[in-house]
């Protein structure tokens, strides 16, 4: 809370594709300011905290352009931890 | 293997998980601006009935015990942080932290929201890693995908299981094993064994029995002497011989009973004034009920007299109920049964117990219309709707504004979520 006070835990819009098998894909993330980034890859998928945003759920680690990064879904709502 | 009776006995291998600071726990994760203060989650923060449900590590250096005031607490520590309880938040970790579980054995019995005794015997995990290890796997899963700690027990028994989750916490594993309970278990108080309360420790003490090692060595005759048939369950619990499985309770266990209790804002000293309070009590219970889809078989009261001995009463109900009007007659006609007003109240308790769904048929009465109990039924749905619009002040029996001083209590946002009762379980 020191550096800035917007919240660590940022809910983000995300676009996905529920496949057949009941996994979720997630596509694309748009961020606070409408910007739209597509998810190039998921690299992994895993049930984690977020100790830094303060949160748990599904855990992907996804790659958008060269930057990797995680986004979890936690019970229907999508959030990303914010960079401080 | 032991062996008794000829039969080879495999033995057991139980844990008892316990989530750590369970409510707080959940809060500081959420929360991660907390972490570092002293944190406690307490009921109604304004009034004088608040008390603490669950602190962090921070606040227990401050000497802040669960069950206290609010006001006390926060004399021990001004800078306390006192939260609003959020059971549907903790619900949901109690049962992404079950489905962990459910990972290693399929038995598991859920005691209360925050602890679960899960047996692994005889699983290719156990057999894998061993006790220890597997423990700690699910200490490790559990703090990475929920971001709270829990401590394990580890044992041959539930009760040796359950004193190890308390041994050494938070985030650690504690082995008692028929080698080294004796050495490890024996010389801890008499009170850290489950179902071993003030009242038995006290009696335990005036025998001179102090450790569970003491009551160990006690001869069974002896304690069923002073204690009847609980004699014998105690001595089996300090000798490691507790043979009580670990029953397979779903998660609709998680809730065995839905009550209620709080401080009347000034000391009841009337049945009238109980009848008011009981009023606001028993609708919130009913509320609950309806809420969850469940009947109650049986009520409770809890009174507690101004020099703060309480006590217990219960009855069978002739029918299930999730009506308010039943539950305060019930508890009205317990309150006059076991209660002379020697001593003015300061606080009252109505809890449903032995639950059943609200869909168990009921038989309609032989000595009352029929038509009467459908309408009451509708009535107080009519009610739930209205304060779920409205707010909770938007209707209210007439009976409870006699005493304004009494009735400003909405007692239903307090929730209160009862373990699991130990020998039902099984």
């Amino acid at each position: 809370m020191d550096k800035t006070d917007k919240p660590v835990k940022v809910y983000v819009a995300v676009s996905a594709r529920f496949e057949p098998d009941g996994k979720i894909r997630p596509l694309s993330i748009t961020w606070e300011d409408g910007r739209e980034y597509r998810i190039d890859r998921i690299l992994d998928v895993r049930r984690a905290a977020s100790l830094k945003a303060g949160g748990a759920g599904i855990r992907y680690c996804v790659k958008i352009g060269r930057t990797e990064t995680y986004l979890f879904l936690e019970d229907n709502r999508w959030f990303v931890e914010r960079r401080v | 293997m032991a062996s008794r009776g000829g039969d080879a006995q495999v033995e057991r291998t139980i844990f008892h998980i316990d989530m750590n600071s369970f409510y707080a726990s959940v809060e500081c994760l959420h929360r991660p601006e907390l972490r570092d203060k002293p944190v406690a989650v307490g009921g109604d923060v304004e009034k004088r009935r608040g008390i603490i449900l669950a602190k962090n590590e921070h606040a227990k250096k401050f000497g802040i015990k669960t069950g206290e005031v609010i006001w006390q607490a926060r004399q021990k520590c001004p800078e306390l942080v006192v939260l609003p309880p959020r059971f549907d938040l903790y619900l949901r970790f109690s049962r992404m932290a079950r489905e962990i579980y459910a990972d290693y054995s399929d038995q598991i019995e859920s005691f209360g929201i925050d602890e679960a005794w899960v047996d692994v015997t005889g699983t290719p995990k156990l057999a894998e890693l061993g006790a220890e290890a597997l423990a700690h796997e699910i200490r490790k899963r559990v703090k990475f995908e929920l971001g709270v700690t829990v401590s394990v027990g580890v044992s041959f028994n539930k009760i040796f299981a359950k004193l190890g989750s308390d041994y050494k916490k938070p985030d650690a594993v504690t082995v008692f094993t028929r080698g080294n309970f004796r050495e490890k278990i024996w010389p801890l108080p008499a009170s850290e064994l489950l179902y071993v309360g003030p009242a038995t420790r006290r009696k335990l003490k005036s025998y001179g029995i102090e450790t569970i090692g003491q009551l160990a060595q006690t001869p069974p005759e002896t304690l069923r002497k002073w204690f009847g048939k609980w004699g014998l369950v105690l001595s089996s619990f300090a000798n490691g011989l507790d043979t009580s499985p670990v029953a397979r309770t779903g998660e609709e266990a998680l809730i065995k009973s839905v009550g209620n209790s709080t401080t009347a804002p000034r000391d009841l000293t009337c049945d009238e004034d109980a009848s008011i309070i009981f009023w606001m009590l028993a609708e919130s219970v009913a509320e609950r009920l309806r809420e969850g889809g469940f009947m109650c078989r049986t009520v409770q009261i809890t009174l507690r007299d101004n020099e703060l001995f309480s006590f217990e009463r219960q009855m069978k109900l002739p029918e299930p109920t999730f009506l308010a009007s039943e539950l305060h007659a019930a508890a009205m006609r317990l309150l006059r049964a076991h209660y002379n007003w020697r001593r003015p109240l300061r606080s009252v308790g109505i809890r449903g117990t032995d639950l059943v769904p609200a869909t168990t048929p009921v038989q309609l009465s032989l000595f009352e219309n029929p038509e009467k109990q459908i309408r009451r039924a509708r009535l107080e749905q009519a009610m739930d709707e209205i304060r779920r619009r409205f707010g909770h002040y938007a209707i209210g029996r007439a009976g409870t504004y006699v005493d304004p001083t009494l009735t400003q209590i909405n007692a239903k946002d307090e929730h209160t979520i009862h373990p699991v009762g130990y020998f039902k379980a099984v």
